[in-house]
């Protein structure tokens, strides 16, 4: 064989290996990924007493459908008293509606003088060019405060019933965590590489162009819960534990949450009392301009993204 | 504009930012602030109360730069600033009374997570009694269900985890049939402001176009509320939710969270919908039924049980019936009334729930009647507490209870024949069944027990059963003002009166 290389060396190209890949002798995964196939499911032996015990006493104690003849006679009618009720609602929902005013109709209640308003002068007075952030975060704020803390709470309340707060069955927790799949999966790895950053980049120009093009808060940060979901998916915890942690998670609520409370009690005081609140609103369609719009969508964007990734964290493993 | 005025907006955002602030601070800091929180926001009411008392002339709030239809606004009377008070007192009081199942039941991690509930819970009492937006009012009853929900499986082991299931489940049932009810009177009237909606539904029901629309949305909105607020067949969820939930989440639960939805209720009656129009669609015949039923089921319900605390839950079944009940009289005075009654429950019932746990704490944390005999003895403060508030319950004369049968009656006695007579009837046998089961309890808990058994409790209850200030001062206040509003009902009758006459 003619060959400037020797075999040593020519077993170093990337000619060589990519020839090996095509002839399929090597599988370029093995060693870099973790290929674990799925354990059958063990269950030792005194869980698995106990279970089948609660199992026997529930139905014995419970749902002794052979014995309790009323319990028998109730779980029949249950069924078919609820579907009776669900057509029932479905019928008189669908009577209802055919009695509304047709949609679109020009000459319709709601077309008043409350939405003519937001239409004409949504932009001169809030200015924003996206009517509906005007509308949501300036002439209806108080609703939208209450919103994102019907998120808070709700976060809070998804806390008090999932996080585990003792530390052995936190580590349990932890190592539990991807029983069912493999570990650093490389196509899912490289994917997100790519996409995470244009995720995080999209939802962080919607949350900002909230006031200028459809979008906002609410939107923009669902996009980048969603990224942060995808990227702690393809990484794994640790990894995301470098700059999001539970307590990186509890200060940007609050921030955002008390600056939003602070923000709209001074306006609040302002407007109740026909003062000035000295706040520019700028020329509509800058990026700077509306007023409290702009930090009012970040905080909203803020605890919105918080909240998607604490339950995705909350419901994975019971904490970050 | 009057400085006092600021209150009703003030204290709304106080208590939701205190939600924020006590996420990051500690359990000890957490709990003074809570404290702190409640008794500020006591104290401007009970200012805004003299206030309103004094000018007698209902105002408005902008929250914001905008004027009503188009900005939101919060709206302020003699019966709101008044609801406002009370509703943080009695708060105050259950949050005390409690404090010590609180520290002891609620895990350590998770106390902040209770202390943001109740503040939270606190704002949405406070937006669903000041504001004048239907959809700010929806988005708070949001707020209230989910912090209550929280509330209930603070402490958590399988009852209290069960119970906040069936609670979330009615629950989403209410909210749902509300916002659809919400959703067909916004279709129809092209307004979210009560004000306004008032009057496009005075012009729609005289043109007769959508009336099938807006009786259906009528109907959605009282039967969610009344889901919401445990109304006699709704009630299921009651129970358990009060039953096992820590003590300080039951007496409010039961005395001001089914409240909220109530006064809810009453604001859509007479400023939204116009209660002529309410009575006239005879949805109030219904509420009719279901509270007489209500006020026997539960009574019945309340005998069977030998848990003292379901027993003081299933008593709340009894009580909502008879709110409803006024409701279904369809005369004003009968929503005095039951406005009268609104008060008073809370009052007696926070009161129960408190001293139930004394008891109970005074019998090796037993909740079963044979371990409380003799309770009484062995937990003093609680044994008047509850003899007190089982008196009022009942209705002897000098507590609440009385007054509210006693207005119940009036208000049955100028209706017509057909209600009148259901509605006698029916006070008498739930009187005699309230006496039933609150006398068996008294009696149970002042028979000394036997020699054997006080000296197996004194063993097992050791000296755990020593007087605690805070609990003996929440009592006492509460009895006093259980009394307040038995021995002087006339003026806070007028007061209701009043009130209600500005509410439209």
């Amino acid at each position: 064989m003619s060959r400037l290389l020797s075999e040593q060396e020519y077993r170093k190209t990337r000619a060589f290996k990519i020839k090996r890949w095509y002839r399929g002798e090597k599988d370029a995964y093995i060693g870099n990924i973790e290929m674990k196939p799925q354990s059958p499911f063990h269950e030792d032996i005194e869980t698995a007493k106990q279970r089948t015990h609660d199992e026997a006493m529930l139905r014995r104690a419970i749902y002794d459908i052979e014995h309790n003849k009323k319990l028998a006679v109730f779980s029949k009618l249950y069924k078919v008293v609820s579907v009776l009720f669900v057509f029932a609602l479905i019928g008189i929902l669908l009577y209802i509606v055919s009695y509304l005013p047709p949609t679109g109709n020009a000459a319709n209640p709601d077309n008043n003088e409350v939405a003519a308003k937001y239409i004409e002068d949504g932009m001169k007075d809030t200015g924003a060019v996206n009517i509906v952030t005007g509308m949501i975060l300036d002439y209806r704020a108080f609703d939208t405060l209450g919103e994102s803390n019907v998120l808070f709470v709700a976060t809070c309340t998804v806390f008090m019933l999932l996080r585990i707060d003792t530390k052995s069955k936190k580590r349990e927790a932890e190592e539990n965590d991807r029983v069912y799949e493999p570990k650093n999966d490389i196509i899912l790895q490289k994917v997100a590489f790519f996409l995470v950053p244009m995720i995080i980049i999209f939802g962080i120009y919607v949350i900002l162009n909230g006031h200028l093009s459809p979008g906002g808060g609410f939107s923009g940060g669902a996009i980048i819960g969603s990224g942060l979901i995808l990227y702690v998916n393809a990484f794994g915890f640790k990894k995301i534990e470098r700059f999001f942690t539970q307590k990186t998670y509890k200060w940007i609520c609050f921030t955002a949450l008390l600056f939003y409370c602070l923000a709209k009690t001074y306006s609040f005081y302002c407007g109740a009392h026909h003062l000035e609140t000295g706040i520019p609103l700028g020329t509509p369609g800058a990026i700077l301009s509306s007023g409290l719009i702009l930090p009012l969508n970040i905080c909203v964007g803020l605890v919105v993204a918080c909240t998607m990734y604490a339950f995705y964290a909350m419901f994975r493993k019971g904490g970050f | 504009m009057d400085f006092v005025q600021n209150v009703p907006f003030f204290s709304i955002l106080l208590s939701l930012g205190s939600g924020v602030l006590t996420s990051i601070m500690s359990k000890k800091i957490a709990r003074m602030w809570n404290t702190f929180v409640l008794i500020a926001i006591t104290v401007m009411s009970a200012a805004l109360f003299v206030y309103m008392l004094d000018v007698r002339e209902p105002f408005i709030f902008m929250m914001g730069h905008f004027p009503a239809p188009w900005g939101n606004e919060i709206r302020a009377g003699v019966l709101e600033a008044g609801m406002a008070l009370f509703f943080c007192i009695i708060m105050l009081l259950s949050m005390k009374g409690g404090q010590k199942h609180i520290d002891e039941e609620v895990e350590e991690a998770k106390i902040n997570l209770f202390y943001i509930m109740i503040n939270l819970l606190l704002s949405s009492l406070l937006a669903l009694i000041y504001t004048n937006d239907l959809f700010t009012a929806y988005v708070f009853v949001e707020i209230n269900t989910i912090s209550a929900c929280g509330l209930i499986m603070i402490t958590q082991h399988g009852r209290t985890i069960e119970a906040a299931m069936r609670y979330m489940i009615m629950s989403a049932l209410g909210s749902g049939l509300l916002l659809m009810g919400l959703c067909i009177l916004y279709d129809i009237t092209g307004h979210l402001l009560m004000s306004n909606i008032k009057a496009s539904v005075a012009y729609v029901y005289a043109q007769g176009t959508y009336n099938v629309p807006l009786i259906a949305s009528i109907g959605m909105i009282c039967v969610g509320l009344a889901i919401k607020s445990a109304l006699y067949p709704f009630h299921t969820w009651l129970p358990d939710a009060y039953g096992y939930s820590t003590v300080s989440s039951a007496a409010i639960l039961s005395s001001l969270v089914s409240k909220g939805y109530i006064f809810l209720l009453i604001k859509i009656f007479f400023r939204v919908v116009g209660f002529d129009i309410v009575v006239d669609s005879k949805i109030v015949n219904i509420f009719f039924v279901f509270g007489l039923l209500g006020m026997i089921m539960g009574s019945v319900n309340a005998i069977l049980e030998m848990d003292i605390r379901r027993m003081v839950a299933f008593s709340s079944v009894a009580q909502i019936g008879y709110i409803y009940m006024g409701f279904g009289l369809g005369t004003t005075f009968g929503v005095i009334a039951s406005i009268f009654h609104i008060l008073s429950h809370a009052v007696t019932k926070s009161l129960l729930f408190i001293a139930s746990v004394g008891l109970t704490d005074a019998s090796n944390n037993s909740r079963d009647f044979e371990d409380l005999t003799g309770s009484g003895y062995r937990n003093p403060v609680a044994g008047i507490a509850f003899t007190i508030g089982a008196c009022s319950m009942v209705g002897i004369p000098m507590f609440s209870g009385f007054i509210s049968k006693l207005l119940f009656a009036q208000a049955a006695v100028q209706n017509s024949i057909f209600k009148l007579l259901p509605t006698l009837i029916c006070l008498a046998i739930s009187t005699v069944l309230n006496a039933i089961y609150f006398m068996k309890t008294v009696i149970r808990i002042y028979t000394p027990a036997s020699a054997v058994r006080y000296g197996y409790l004194k063993h097992a209850v050791g000296k755990d059963v020593k007087a605690y200030p805070v609990y003996t001062l929440a009592l006492v206040l509460l009895i006093l003002l259980n009394m307040v509003l038995g021995c002087c009902s006339q003026p806070i009758v007028n007061w209701i009166s009043s009130g209600l006459g500005m509410f439209g």
